[in-house]
């Protein structure tokens, strides 16, 4: 076990893990920061998207000794009070159905409108392609996305 | 609004003593038709009354309600409540949502399945809410000393306009506790309906988008064990040895335990055991058949042509109708096993202690949770306790209850609580898979194009009946033969969300437009034409509602402008699923020598629609989901091995894939019949029926992506039915 010390949501963590241990796991298991979610484990579903110095990157596939100084965001620590553009256009479109993959799909759209805060339909679609959503919400994924980006 | 759903029954009477109850109800699940509600005078009478669940209104005017079905997307938990809170005249704003745990004394049916929980307790829960709100009135009425007919309710106040009197829930909830429960309730008129029929947001919207910990697997506990399990990979084998030494030794881990053909890594943290699972060696001999698809694709063939078949219903005299025929359409589809995949893999965690059991995560069906758990462990069902989480998903997957079994087996050999987690690949490769089956199709058709026999042979690998020998054109051909022939195979199949009919209505809608083709008609023509048949002159019984089944065609006609839009391909499909019609009309394109699917209308009857934005999610989400998997969906087999094992290979849709949807529901006023399934089924059918409007070649296996006419590069006109006729001459 190596010591590292994570910067995530503004906090710095010591959690006592292997090197290899994914960053997903290490906020589950060992943070308790359960928001974000274990769908695939190969980066194919997006469900554990977080944002590493601003960008979306895959949780499952990054281990704990690739992180070094970056800084982790994480759904938790997307806003103060859950009022990010993107959260309060996620209940105003009502996008939700079982909700399990929605953490992943807001910390994708919120790592597009940081680099393009107002993107095309066409760019929308791109950005959210990596994500699954088995409930099919995608029409509202969009449509909240591109909700957000007129209030940004 | 705020929901919990980690509130038991216990916490929430505690909450109800901490907060003042003072009104609660209680209502019965039980009885066929809604009965009168009980007032319950605190939580200990409430538990003992035989009485189930619980209306209450707070001394601060908060409404809350126990909702018993697991929630996964259907968005029961904010349907329900809308329900008691319209007939309660209720504050929406002040009600709050708490999961109920299983509890098979107070309620019944808590299960997600069949499209069937709004159906089930519509009238339960509109009484619930009327008794109370009547309830309220008289308790007004009387501390005003004016006539109760003189006051009215509204949005959490009981009002009486004369004198200008208005009194708030919460302040009349107590004496109205006091009131003699209405034994004759009158329901609202549905055109004063304020809050049904209304887009209504998902109550725990603000709690998902912000991550809060509502599923199964977010579950932990101080102390809990982490498990994942290896299973065989090869259906029809089992476990022979197994060297588990290097994986002990690996740090985390706890132990390593063998029991049925499960080997099981328990350990202290998700990655460790997911990690050690690897080192495990273990050794697989055959205990059956170990099927390849190829093999199964045989032994479709050879059902088909056998003579092995059940009878599933039978009009009329099939022989001497084909015998006589101007014209025999005869055509084959076929479909894969397909993954249920939902986005939060099987879970669940057990704790078996020496005086009872504790099981908590996703399930559409606690109860067979507990059953079976009580069965195997030889534990009486009282002494186990059955807590539902939210579920990421279950499309009938979590109907069965494996997951949960293998958690309190496991739990009861390491003696300790543990998270049992389903990888990726487990989930995919576990099996419970929507069956793998072919159809065979036979038309009859005289020299007018009337369909004047038809057959419908089933071939399924443990898809128990792969018909729906009830469903249309049932009840509207003279003579008629449905039967089905089945493999029984060691990969284990189970109900996928709108079971058998996800494919079935695909093969008999597209089968439908080649007879209505050869027959030189119109495809809804013919439709609707069979269809009066079956209304005006039946042939035995018709098991669904003719009238609403042509109500949703000639909607959807209207709505899409059915061949009224020169240049445009387009398909229709038309089905009764579980107890709602769907149909809808898909507008295809070619581009660039590739069919892109534009646009797709459904007209949906339902019945009363609860929640519009709930209701056009079930129908966007249903039609999505029914494109993506007909379009890409495959899960194959070499030598009993799942070729697909994760998204990688297993492809979903995804964003860029989508179509427009436009959604029109029926508004008739009949009570709610169901919408988690419904408007799946018609999907690939009219998308392969508008392809075939596109270039003149029919889809008959799924995935489409698959089918020789799906590649086929050349792109040929549709031809004129009038055309086509002559040149099909028997």
């Amino acid at each position: 076990m190596a010591q590292f010390t994570l910067s995530i949501n503004g906090k710095q963590y010591q959690p006592d893990v292997a090197e290899d241990t994914p960053l997903l796991w290490v906020l589950r298991d060992h943070l308790g920061l359960v928001g974000t979610k274990y769908g695939c484990g190969i980066a194919q579903c997006g469900a554990c998207t977080v944002h590493m110095n601003g960008s979306a990157v895959r949780s499952c596939l990054l281990p704990v000794s690739a992180i070094g100084e970056g800084k982790i965001t994480t759904i938790e620590g997307l806003s103060e009070n859950g009022d990010h553009p993107l959260q309060l256009a996620w209940d105003e479109v009502d996008v939700p159905q079982c909700g399990y993959c929605q953490a992943g799909q807001i910390m994708t759209a919120a790592a597009l409108l940081k680099k393009n805060p107002k993107p095309s339909m066409e760019q929308i679609d791109t950005a959210m392609h990596g994500n699954l959503c088995r409930c099919c919400a995608y029409h509202r994924i969009r449509e909240a996305v591109k909700l957000a980006s007129t209030k940004i | 609004m705020s929901t919990a759903t980690k509130t038991s029954r216990r916490e929430f009477f505690k909450l109800g003593s901490l907060t003042g109850m003072g009104l609660i109800l209680g209502f019965d699940w039980f009885s066929a038709e809604a009965k009168t509600p009980v007032v319950i005078q605190g939580a200990a009478q409430a538990a003992a009354s035989g009485f189930n669940s619980y209306l209450s209104i707070a001394s601060d005017g908060v409404v809350t309600i126990l909702s018993p079905n697991p929630e996964l997307g259907q968005n029961i938990m904010t349907s329900f409540p809308m329900i008691v809170a319209e007939e309660l005249d209720a504050d929406w704003t002040k009600v709050k949502v708490v999961q109920a745990s299983l509890d098979t004394k107070n309620f019944d049916r808590q299960v997600t399945g069949g499209s069937g929980a709004v159906p089930h307790s519509w009238k339960r829960l509109r009484t619930a809410g009327a008794a109370a709100r009547w309830m309220l009135i008289q308790a007004a009425a009387k501390k005003w000393n004016l006539p109760a007919e003189e006051c009215t309710a509204e949005n959490g106040f009981v009002i009486h306009a004369k004198s200008g009197n208005k009194l708030g829930y919460g302040e009349l909830a107590e004496a109205a506790a006091a009131i003699p429960v209405p034994t004759d309730i009158k329901f609202k008129d549905r055109k004063d309906f304020k809050l049904i029929g209304k887009a209504v947001r998902n109550v725990a919207n603000k709690d998902i988008v912000r991550g809060k910990g509502l599923f199964g697997l977010d579950f932990y506990r101080e102390g809990m064990l982490f498990a994942v399990i290896q299973r065989p990979e090869a259906f029809g084998t089992k476990v022979k040895s197994v060297d588990a030494a290097a994986a002990k030794a690996m740090p985390g881990i706890v132990d390593v335990v063998t029991f049925k053909n499960n080997v099981a890594v328990v350990g202290k943290s998700t990655w460790e055991v997911m990690k050690a699972r690897k080192a495990v060696k273990i050794e697989y001999e055959k205990d059956g058949n170990t099927e390849s698809t190829a093999d199964h694709n045989k032994i479709f063939l050879s059902l088909l042509d056998g003579n092995t078949a059940t009878v599933r219903r039978k009009e009329g005299d099939v022989e001497t109708a084909f015998k006589n025929a101007a014209k025999v359409i005869r055509s084959e589809y076929q479909c894969p096993f397909l993954s249920h995949s939902p986005m939060e893999p099987m879970n669940f965690f057990a704790h078996v202690r020496p005086d009872g059991v504790e099981l908590i995560g996703p399930t559409q069906t606690p109860g067979t949770a507990r059953q079976a758990t009580a069965k195997l462990l030889n534990i009486p069902e009282d002494k186990i306790t059955v807590e539902i989480t939210r579920l990421g998903g279950g499309f009938g997957r979590r109907l069965k209850a494996d997951y949960a079994v293998e958690a309190a087996e496991l739990s009861s050999i390491i003696k300790a609580p543990v998270k049992l987690i389903w990888s990726r690949e487990d989930d995919m490769t576990g099996g419970s898979y929507r069956p793998a089956v072919r159809y065979r199709f036979e038309a009859a058709l005289d020299k007018q194009g009337n369909m004047i026999g038809y057959k419908l042979r089933g071939a399924g690998i443990n898809s128990g009946n792969p018909t729906r020998e009830d469903n249309f054109p049932s009840g509207s051909v003279e003579n008629l033969l449905i039967d089905s022939a089945e493999h029984n195979s060691p990969i284990t199949t189970g109900a996928w969300r709108a079971p058998i009919t996800n494919f079935l209505a695909f093969a008999e809608q597209s089968f439908m437009d080649e007879v209505a083709f050869a027959a030189g008609k119109d495809p809804i023509q013919f439709r609707l034409e069979l269809l009066e048949k079956a209304k005006t002159a039946p042939v035995g019984p018709v098991r669904y509602d003719v009238d609403r089944m042509i109500g949703v065609t000639k909607l959807v006609a209207e709505k899409a402008g059915w061949k009224k839009k020169p240049g445009v391909s387009q398909g229709f499909s038309v089905y009764f699923s579980h107890r709602s019609y769907v149909a809808q009309i898909c507008e295809l394109a070619m581009t660039a020598g590739k069919p892109v699917v534009k646009k797709i209308h459904a007209a949906v009857d339902c019945g009363e629609v609860v929640n519009l934005s709930g209701a056009r999610q079930q129908v966007m989400g249903g039609i999505t989901d029914g494109m993506g998997h007909a379009m890409f969906g495959k899960l194959s087999f070499k030598d009993g091995v799942p070729e697909q094992k994760n998204f990688n290979s297993y492809r979903l849709i995804r964003m860029k894939e989508i179509p427009q949807i436009e959604t029109h529901f029926v508004d008739n006023g009949i009570e709610p019949t169901g919408l988690g399934e419904p408007a799946l089924p018609p999907t690939g059918g009219a998308i392969g029926n508008a392809f075939f409007a596109a270039t003149g070649r029919r889809l008959k296996t799924q995935p489409f992506v698959d089918d020789e006419a799906y590649k086929a590069p050349a792109v040929k006109k549709q031809q004129p039915a009038s055309t086509l006729k002559k040149e099909r001459k028997p």
